[in-house]
């Protein structure tokens, strides 16, 4: 690092019309690396503005749009922009947390894409000094069962990429040490060449005891700590901005691979050292690794930073500088240090046995410099890289579902003959979205760290905070996913402020005030006008919904290029929601508990009918049992949410309620058949026909908004009326919980009696058979008969 | 009395079992680092969950190597009271102190949920405060917990009444289908000869407290805490 060396110019690279397509690097953009720099750019330079302006690291096509999102409230401690968002939740407490994607990677190589993404996420909560308290995943998949003519190798490779998926997941979670919650898991044809793994974790940390990722302090030493650096991951990012094509699987060696032993050294000896006082600043190498990790450090605090890469400790011998800059070797973390307080952090380090090696210094000059052999090899301005990365407001076409508006008359004569309905709830409460996920999360530990209060299957995930001295009240987290890409196809505002609407209902409904929100927006080509406007209408509806029911976005995640061979994901943003308690102690669980509780049915007045045979051609009924799908998801009416959301914070304040369920995919009598499962405690509903001219299959598997199942004493339901009334909802008596049996009757009718065992065995053992269904993989045996 | 819980590197639940004797049990524990040999005058040593070592090469291989665990193997030869969960129980059969080994699970998954498991001896300073066929409630997690020995040792484990727990139904019915990872004879933890020594998949620290579903695993621990002030 002698000014000597420092001094020179990178040597420049050859620039050819090829060399930019390798980089994904537009002959525009090639044009503004010229310009911000006043000379050819080296290629290690190239390497850097070539993962800085991917669309994965700067947003460039979604960052106009995004700045519709509100983002602050009285709770929000830290919005977007830095490794997560973080929210107050009261006794000096602080929660991080933020979800983000790891699509493309989890197609290629389904383990180990999974495992770093779980990685990734867990990195951006502790490098802000929480630790992690949980995570949970939202995860699409194409079809895994042989249906509908669906070729059978496709099949097949949907079955692995879920077993892959699922293990790569839980092998990392469970490792490192963090309860996975659950989440949601989805099955639509359009992710078959297309998976999405949306990871979203929340970490704890003291409201005054959180650590930015800014450097500052001029003569401050940059301090790499961590995993060796090897060439696994270069491009990670440039991959994770393009659509896939044939010959894909060969970007195999750019998918990352992972150590949760590792990180989990990583995690205490970081928090360890954060104590001492001695971390001015620190970001995890993520995306980009050591690149974005300096630069942005370097452009938060107005600072530069300059690095000698021969230092890098390094797990291949022979790495060029593009190599290490480029590398997404995972495990690693980049961090200032008070100058005066080096030896004190290097002693954590050593005591925990990870390489800590000081690379650098931080200098006065907004700059990225870095050195390599004695030779500048790279010396960029950082805003160049960050602040001043392209931004596109791209054309925004016009976005319209092949979907039918209104149902075709087949249908409409379908629906009008006398059907089985029985059979119809069978045929739901099997398939791929509705049926139990317990085969996914089962292979997840949900309880290490002992806080877990609610774990999978409920509405949402609950944990309490491990009170600090003598407090008596435990407060509590809740948190909760969602996405419906098919209703985001049909319509991308509406169905995106579904999205929020149902992950703060699942949070509502545990007795949690929903307060904040992240969201991953995973979207096909934006180059493609149509595309945009499915983006652009989707944050619109996420602006909206969250605006309204009170829970500002405080960061998140955008996948584009979600396309395989030129064919887009159904749009799917996906919403995390965190609510808090003041006293976890008040929480509802999903299920019925006992036998003789009354049911009841929180609902928005008056229940909305005109629009009912559109709408249930949306449904998951729609789907599964009719085969079809026209219309338009449920109307929203997020004022009346909103109101819902308040209603059940002070009845579980007030512990009016046994359990609470939202009705979602399936309708009521899914949410019904739900309820009795866990407990094996059966129910008795009379769904009111109040509305005759509508089909009976509406009643039953409709999926009106704003909607949730409770159940409560006899005695409670006066007092439940009166909170109701004040939040302007109805009260609809259904029915009471007990027997064997779940039996419905419509106006008198019993349209359902099944043996809850019978329901729950179709309902547990689907997802376990269809993955263990391969008979497609030997002909001779599937034909034979 | 005071309890120590080791801490290898990748020792997870060494803070839940903290928590549990501290705050829940009110009683006095320290952490013992890996590296160091001292067990600093505790009266219990809590070998915890997690993955020690990244349970690289083998579940307990490496950490039964550690300078801390030869204290421990001295520790209990002189009847100290040591109890393995989890991750701990893999340590203790790999360091010899338990008989038997934990081989992956039947199903070849990761399997964490809440279960069941019958009391098969109260004679032991960990059950003491149970009855013998008493249902407690207690969850798994783990990908090793197929407890496996051969015929002799189980013969002797019966003869000596050292199987401490098995899985089991809800009602105490020892079944095929109670049991979920494969184990022999349904054994979800077992004693040493000395009967100072218990091993066991199923993790006390994560039942006891009822807001977390059931507090049943605080009777162990209760147990452990009775006998140490019966010595005293």
């Amino acid at each position: 690092m002698s000014p000597a060396t420092s001094s020179a110019i990178p040597e420049p690279a050859a620039i050819s019309p090829d060399l930019l397509a390798q980089h994904s690097l537009t002959r525009e953009e090639y044009q503004r690396i010229l310009t911000a720099l006043g000379r050819t750019p080296s290629l290690t330079e190239l390497g850097i503005y070539s993962v800085m302006w991917s669309e994965h690291c700067s947003y460039k096509s979604s960052r106009v749009h995004l700045k519709r999102l509100p983002t602050e409230s009285a709770r929000v401690v830290q919005g977007p922009g830095e490794n997560a968002g973080i929210i107050d939740v009261g006794d000096g407490w602080a929660c991080a947390f933020k979800i983000e994607s790891h699509n493309h990677p989890s197609y290629i190589e389904p383990f180990q894409g999974a495992a770093t993404g779980v990685g990734g996420i867990l990195r951006d909560i502790f490098t802000m000094g929480a630790r992690p308290l949980a995570v949970m995943d939202s995860l699409r998949f194409g079809p895994i069962a042989a249906t509908g003519g669906a070729r059978p190798d496709l099949i097949h490779k949907n079955q692995t990429i879920v077993e892959g998926v699922v293990s790569g997941i839980a092998g990392y979670g469970n490792c490192f040490g963090v309860p996975n919650l659950g989440g949601e898991t989805r099955f639509e044809p359009c992710y078959s060449g297309n998976p999405l793994v949306n990871a979203f974790a929340l970490g704890l940390v003291r409201k005054d005891e959180i650590f930015y990722a800014k450097a500052s302090g001029i003569g401050n030493p940059v301090l790499y700590v961590g995993a060796k650096t090897g060439r696994d991951g270069i491009h990670g990012a440039t991959m994770a901005s393009e659509e896939f094509h044939e010959g894909s699987e060969q970007k195999r060696p750019n998918v990352q691979v992972g150590d949760p032993f590792m990180e989990k050294l990583l995690l205490e000896a970081c928090l360890e050292a954060m104590q001492t006082g001695a971390i001015v600043g620190i970001q995890d190498m993520g995306a980009a690794g050591l690149t974005s990790s300096s630069c942005e450090m370097g452009a938060r605090g107005g600072v530069g930073l300059e690095m000698e890469l021969d230092r890098v400790p390094q797990r291949e011998t022979g790495m060029t500088a593009y190599e290490m800059m480029l590398s997404e070797s995972q495990e690693r973390m980049l961090l200032v240090a008070d100058k005066s307080r080096v030896d004190e952090l290097l002693q954590v380090f050593a005591r925990w046995g990870l390489d800590a090696v000081v690379v650098g210094h931080v200098i006065a000059e907004p700059r990225l410099r870095v050195l390599h052999q004695g030779k500048l090899v790279a010396d960029i301005p950082n805003a160049s890289l960050t602040d001043e990365a392209p931004r596109y407001q791209r054309p925004i076409g016009i976005w319209k579902s092949s979907a039918p508006e209104q149902a075709p008359a087949a249908i409409h004569a379908a629906l009008e003959q006398p059907r089985d309905h029985a059979a119809d709830l069978r045929a739901l409460l099997r398939s791929a979205n509705i049926c139990s996920k317990r085969w996914v999360h089962e292979q997840y530990d949900t309880m290490v760290q002992t806080n877990t209060v609610q774990g999978p299957g409920g509405a949402a995930g609950v944990m309490r905070i491990k009170p600090r001295d003598g407090a008596k009240t435990q407060r509590g987290l809740a948190m909760a996913l969602d996405g419906n890409g098919r209703w985001c196809w049909l319509d991308p505002r509406l169905g995106a402020a579904h999205a929020v609407a149902e992950a703060a209902r699942k949070v509502a409904c545990t007795g949690a005030v929903p307060v904040a929100a992240t969201n991953c927006l995973n979207f096909g080509n934006p180059e493609k006008p149509e595309i945009m406007a499915q983006l652009s209408q989707a944050i619109d509806g996420l602006a909206e919904a969250c605006r309204t029911l009170g829970t500002p976005i405080t960061g998140g995640n955008v996948s584009l290029y979600n396309e395989t061979r030129g064919e887009a994901i159904y749009p799917t943003p996906v919403v995390g929601v965190v609510g808090v308690f003041d006293d976890v102690s008040i929480n509802v669980p999903a299920s019925f508990l006992a036998a003789g509780h009354k049911i009841l049915l929180l609902t928005p007045p008056p229940p909305v009918a005109s629009h009912a045979t559109a709408e249930l051609g949306s449904s998951e009924f729609a789907k599964v049992v009719l085969d079809t799908i026209w219309g338009k998801p449920p109307h929203l009416n997020l004022a009346a949410e909103a109101q819902l959301h308040q209603a059940l914070a002070a009845l579980a304040g007030a512990k009016l309620l046994h359990s609470a369920r939202p009705v979602s995919d399936g309708g009521l009598a899914v949410a019904l058949s739900e309820a009795c499962f866990e407990n094996g405690v059966g129910a008795r509903a009379e769904l009111h026909k109040a509305h005759s001219p509508d089909p009976a299959s509406w009643l039953l598997f409709g999926e009106d908004a704003s909607r949730v199942v409770v159940s409560c004493d006899a005695a409670s339901i006066t007092a439940i009326r009166a909170v109701a009334e004040q939040h302007g909802l109805a009260v609809v008596e259904l029915g009471e919980t007990g027997g064997e049996t779940l039996t419905l009757t419509l106006g008198g009718d019993v349209v359902v009696s099944e043996s809850l065992a019978s329901l729950r065995q179709l309902w547990s053992d689907a997802l376990p058979a269809a993955l263990a269904n391969t008979f497609h993989l030997e002909p001779s045996i599937a034909g034979g008969e | 009395m005071k309890f120590g819980v080791l801490v290898f590197p990748g020792s997870n639940c060494d803070q839940d079992t903290f928590h549990v004797l501290s705050a829940v049990a009110g009683q006095p524990v320290t952490f013992l680092w890996h590296e160091s040999s001292s067990l600093e005058d505790c009266d219990a040593i809590i070998v915890p969950g997690g993955f020690a070592y990244g349970d690289y090469l083998r579940t307990g291989a490496i950490a039964h190597f550690s300078p801390i665990m030869q204290s421990v193997k001295r520790f209990a030869a002189s009847g100290g009271l040591v109890l393995g969960i989890c991750n701990g129980f893999q340590i203790l059969t790999e360091s010899g102190l338990l008989p038997g080994a934990l081989m992956r699970n039947a199903g070849l998954k990761y399997v964490c949920r809440q279960l069941f498991i019958r009391v098969e001896t109260a004679d032991s300073p960990f059950t003491q405060q149970t009855h013998m066929g008493d249902v407690l409630k207690v969850p798994i997690g783990h990908m090793e917990g197929n407890y496996f020995c051969d015929d002799a040792t189980l013969q002797q484990l019966e003869q000596q009444q050292r199987i401490a727990f098995r899985y089991c139904e809800p009602d105490g019915a020892i079944t095929p289908a109670a049991n979920p990872n494969g184990s022999r004879s349904n054994i979800a933890g077992v004693l040493n000869e000395g009967r100072n020594v218990l091993g066991m998949m199923p993790h006390p620290d994560r039942s006891s407290e009822l807001l977390l579903g059931s507090k049943d695993g605080r009777r162990i621990f209760d147990s452990m805490i009775a006998a140490l002030t019966a010595r005293v």
